[in-house]
């Protein structure tokens, strides 16, 4: 058997996930923490804060709940369900800092902790800078 | 009213990432970062902040609202500061968030400890 | 001039040497699974009192040479070579391992395979006269494993169907010049295969190939066929690479369904444990041979058996680099009666 040819066969005789079983769950825990995250939101509003200040506390907040149900050991057992459904949301961004921080305590708090913090979310942090860097060259230039 | 769309437009949100996740082979770390980029310049061509509107958290607690607060953020810099603000905007608007992630998980890292899987 | 080379890839043994004693230390889930009964030791806590993962996997490795040592009522002078190695980067477990034990070591990487690397090279070491007792172990952890190869722990991830779950424990064996079986009569050193998968969470379609590669090479280097054995065991496939290398073989004219099974399909329970395509590591096919496969050997339920783990050779870093994987199997014969 060839390479190609192998390849088509593993493929075919390995099982999928089951996708639409995973879409569907993928859409209520989504759905659901971004329903959580408007109570939040309705929350701040109601508390008189403007906007701007409602956005950033509401991301802190929810930025909040993800460390603390990855800390406790939640998170990773919601996700294994939930699969998207918790990536997406601002909550597993949470937990991609959050994860590799407590694993790597076991190297330090600067070369572990510190160094490996980053290490699944930085590309998050470094693309996204970099798009909204774009994105404000071209408004410079448009506006 | 807003609350129903909030479930719909973030689930929905998350079965896109779901799809890519299960028929692509793009692993979770691009998927976020494809997901980040897109909100920037959809919120940059004005086609996000419709979606805010209607859905509030459900567009911006996904992580294509991490790229809509950047855009803002940017946008609204090079607003009121011209040429500087093109570099300030961005993470001025996300630092709420990112120093949370930071804090947080330092935190974190101090009181709990890497456990099994079952 | 060789004379116990046969073949293409086998070393027939002219005095073929006994695997004295074994011992198998394990984790829960492990322990929890359907060859409870058959393990030296269960260890409940998987951190196994240390304060990392690696140093934990490095204690189930060392508890385990030391333990068979004193199972075959011997003592760690009596052992010429300590033939180790682990997953981890450097085989670390490995060598913290081994720091203590005073015994000559050679270290070992086969990955999955590094148990049937280190049985076969001990027994090509006792019959070539270098040693009256060599010791082969191997050990893995599910946690160190995923993080050096995976995500941390915390980290909420999805597992595909095809994934593998890496086995907590370790397993090793005492091979010497003397003693009344069960004996190694021939060692089959696999080829490096790579049919070109990609995929880390489908390490059973990567393997197969290298597992069918080596097993039928040993059957034309030794004129043995698949009704020549009570069992063909193959490493750590999983269910997916298991019947991969089942339709592989056949496609090559060996039919070993009847007589083929896989370490990584026997150690967990598919019902209650959420395992998906099964286990993987090197601890998986070392405990499996040093409690289930060793004690049927010893009670004749099984006669002759070809013990054939399997590794896939993965590098993160090349892998990020665009290539894939690169695995290897190798065999070593194991029978109870020499004749045979």
């Amino acid at each position: 058997m060839q390479k190609q040819e192998y390849k088509v066969y593993a493929e075919k005789k390995s099982p999928n996930s089951p996708l639409w079983l995973n879409m569907l769950k993928a859409f209520l825990i989504g759905g659901l923490i971004c329903v959580l995250g408007e109570g939040v939101r309705n929350f701040y509003t109601n508390w008189g804060l403007n906007l701007e200040e409602v956005a950033a506390a509401t991301s802190i907040t929810m930025v909040f709940l993800g460390v603390l149900l990855t800390g406790i050991g939640i998170y990773d057992n919601i996700a294994k369900h939930a699969g998207a459904g918790t990536l997406v949301p601002i909550t597993g961004f949470a937990n991609s800092v959050a994860s590799p921080a407590i694993e790597y305590k076991s190297e330090g708090y600067v070369l572990g902790v510190g160094a490996k913090m980053f290490i699944i979310a930085g590309p998050v942090i470094v693309y996204g800078t970099v798009a909204s860097v774009i994105a404000g060259l071209i408004y410079y230039f448009i506006h | 009213m807003t609350y129903l769309w909030a479930f719909i437009v973030g689930g929905i949100l998350c079965v896109i990432g779901q799809i890519l996740i299960d028929k692509t082979k793009l692993t979770p770390a691009r998927i976020l970062v494809v997901y980040v980029v897109a909100g920037v310049f959809l919120t940059l061509v004005g086609a996000y902040e419709p979606l805010v509107k209607l859905a509030g958290a459900g567009a911006t607690v996904p992580l294509t609202g991490f790229g809509y607060s950047l855009a803002k953020g940017v946008m609204k810099a090079v607003e009121e500061h011209g040429l500087l603000g093109i570099l300030t905007g961005g993470l001025t608007a996300t630092a709420g968030g990112i120093a949370a992630a930071v804090v947080f998980s330092l935190i974190a890292a101090l009181i709990f400890k890497s456990k099994e899987k079952s | 001039m060789s004379t116990k080379h046969i073949g293409k890839q086998t070393a027939q043994l002219a005095s073929p040497p006994t695997i004295t004693e074994t011992f198998s230390v394990v984790g829960s889930k492990e322990g929890n699974g359907p060859l409870r009964t058959y393990f030296d030791e269960i260890v409940e806590d998987n951190t196994f009192g240390e304060d990392s993962w690696e140093k934990a996997e490095s204690k189930f490795m060392s508890t385990a040479i030391q333990k068979v040592v004193q199972k075959a009522s011997l003592s760690t002078s009596d052992i010429q070579y300590l033939l180790a190695g682990d997953l981890l980067n450097q085989c670390s477990s490995a060598h913290y391992a081994v720091r203590d034990t005073n015994i000559p070591f050679m270290g070992i990487y086969g990955a999955c395979s590094t148990m049937a690397e280190g049985l076969g090279l001990a027994g090509l070491l006792v019959d070539g006269g270098f040693a009256d007792h060599a010791v082969a172990t191997t050990s893995s952890h599910f946690c160190s494993a995923e993080k050096q190869f995976r995500f941390p722990l915390e980290y909420g991830g999805q597992r595909t169907p095809t994934a593998q779950w890496t086995v907590t424990g370790s397993g090793a064996a005492v091979v010497s010049a003397l003693g009344d079986g069960p004996y190694i009569t021939h060692v089959t050193t696999g080829k490096v295969v790579d049919m070109g998968i990609s995929d880390v969470n489908n390490m059973g379609a990567a393997m197969a190939p290298a597992a069918a590669d080596t097993i039928a090479a040993h059957f034309q280097d030794t004129g043995f066929g698949p009704s020549d054995y009570d069992l063909i065991v193959t490493g750590d496939l999983g269910m997916v690479g298991r019947q991969l290398n089942i339709d592989l073989l056949s496609q090559q004219g060996y039919e070993v369904s009847d007589v083929i099974d896989d370490c990584g399909c026997m150690i967990y329970d598919f019902e209650t444990e959420d395992v998906h395509a099964g286990a993987s590591g090197c601890g998986c096919s070392a405990s499996v041979f040093c409690s289930k496969l060793i004690e049927e050997l010893r009670s004749g339920a099984i006669k002759r058996l070809l013990f054939v783990a399997t590794g896939a050779l993965m590098s993160t870093t090349a892998l990020k680099q665009g290539e894939t994987i690169p695995c290897v199997a190798h065999a070593v014969r194991i029978v109870t009666d020499k004749a045979n």
